[in-house]
């Protein structure tokens, strides 16, 4: 059965380890916004041994590209952004400490893969969302390629903010289990 | 002849960018409370019920609904009889739009398709819309708009089968496409089937298909039965909302179906999220 988590970031092997595939987990703390431009940054500064804007260790990202924020609110609507895109990157930023990810949809093998060798998880929250995951996010701060507008890397704090655990460390795939309980075969 | 002034189209084009953005029109809600009522999974069952709670908290506190606020996507009808005067019919409906998403504070969506920049400065705020326009009869001009997010699109597939493998053919193309898609285009999903035609005319259909009304079959009753027999076949996937596993997966599947070359069936399948922000304006 599928277990409730609150879970404050960064998150160590063990919260990480506690997680299965279904767990429901409301998420506090800083988490890092970042999509395909971004991440091509960061592997790049990785790759040449550069100084990457943010710890990785620990450190949970969430695959979002915002609407512009109203005057006086910290960001507009933001929910998940379709994760396939980071599929080529994230590998090597799990290996550097990357615990979490928050997207929607499906990852490849080598992700999966990565997450189960390294122990590390990835959430999907609810696409379409929008207006109800932006109000969630307490504080927002550009800190790194503002240049990239929604593509920049935002600082993120973020209160209980709804995530489902879809593949764990232990090679389990929410997608795959959760349909087949649903699939009629003729 | 009737006149519509330029400045009148762009005033109609941005208010109604800016309200679609917000507010998820009746049909698509309507199909997402049914869906909500209908659902097996628990944790499908949660995933449309927070997809609810997301309509609401954005018709209330004027939020979009969702941060992808998509490429502005356009079917124009201008009446014979109409004259534009001031300007060009597409760059009113480009005005409207670029005025709309920035008032909006909606997301600057499109970029080039190589070096991937955003091209805002270059062309305009989520520049170019997409337009598709039509020459009809009357003194009016119908304008049907829909914010298309980009998870959906990435989906939608085209291909031209062989006139042999016919109905059964069609259907396991899009049991195929949905099948493949899974949870990538935000699921519950509207799915617009175009049939026949040629290929960029099955395409254009099924786009078409989206704008209609969530679930109002179509007038042919061979068409409309075809639909039904598609909507009861895809839900048997089990992708459910977010792809989770669940009995609800597609709202609505709409065809439209052209006559076709003797020697092809062309069938495009256009797959739009459950954030099915469209609207209309007759001017
Ligand atoms: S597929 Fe639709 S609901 Fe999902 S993120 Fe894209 S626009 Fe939003």
């Amino acid at each position: 059965m599928s277990q409730v988590h609150y879970l404050t970031t960064p998150l160590s092997d063990e919260d990480v380890k506690n997680l299965k595939a279904g767990d429901i987990v409301y998420l506090s703390g800083t988490i890092f916004t970042a999509r395909d431009a971004a991440h091509k940054r960061l592997v790049d500064l990785i790759e040449n041994r550069g100084e990457l804007p943010f710890q990785l260790d620990g450190a949970v990202i969430y695959f979002v590209g915002p609407t512009p924020p109203k005057p006086g609110e910290p960001i507009g609507s933001a929910g998940p952004t379709t994760s396939y895109r980071m599929d080529s990157y994230s590998p090597i930023l799990i290996k550097h400490g990357l615990k979490g990810m928050i997207g929607k949809g499906k990852r490849n093998q080598v992700v999966k893969d990565a997450c189960k060798e390294y122990k590390a998880v990835y959430f999907g929250a609810t696409g379409g969302a929008g207006a109800l995951l932006g109000k969630l996010i307490k504080e927002a701060k550009v800190i790194a390629y503002e240049e990239l507008g929604p593509e920049a890397i935002r600082m993120l704090r973020v209160e209980n903010f709804p995530v489902t655990v879809i593949n764990d460390a232990y090679g389990n795939d929410l997608y795959e289990e959760g349909r087949k309980l649903y699939e009629v075969k003729d | 002849m009737r006149e519509i002034a330029y400045e009148d189209i762009v005033k109609a084009v941005k208010n109604m960018v800016i309200h679609t953005a917000t507010n998820l029109p009746d049909d698509a809600l309507k199909k997402l409370k049914e869906a909500h009522e209908k659902e097996k999974s628990p944790v499908a069952k949660k995933v449309l019920e927070q997809l609810l709670e997301n309509a609401k908290i954005a018709k209330d506190e004027k939020r979009p609904l969702c941060q992808d606020t998509g490429l502005a996507v356009y079917f124009v009808k201008v009446g014979q009889d109409v004259k534009i005067t001031g300007g060009l019919l597409k760059n009113a409906i480009n005005e409207g739009t670029e005025q709309g998403y920035i008032e909006g504070y909606l997301r600057a969506s499109t970029c080039d398709c190589f070096s991937r920049e955003n091209l805002k400065d270059k062309i305009g705020y989520n520049l170019p819309a997409v337009i598709h326009i039509d020459l009809v009869e009357g003194d009016k001009i119908e304008i049907e708009y829909a914010a298309k997010g980009g998870g959906s699109e990435n989906v939608s597939r085209a291909r031209v089968l062989a006139p042999a493998q016919g109905r059964q053919g069609v259907i396991d193309f899009v049991k195929d496409v949905i099948s493949e898609a899974g949870p990538n285009p935000c699921p519950p999903i509207i799915v617009g089937v175009g049939i026949g035609g040629t290929f960029e005319k099955a395409a254009i259909s099924s786009k078409h298909a989206l704008f209609r009304e969530a679930g109002k079959p179509h007038p042919d009753p061979d068409v409309a039965e075809f639909e039904k027999e598609l909507l009861f076949e895809l839900n048997k996937l089990g992708i459910g909302a977010m792809g989770m596993g669940g009995t609800e997966t597609v709202l609505a599947v709409h065809v439209e179906k052209n006559p076709c070359h003797i020697a092809s069936l062309p069938v495009s399948v256009n797959v739009q999220c459950h954030s099915s922000r469209h609207s209309h304006i007759t001017l």
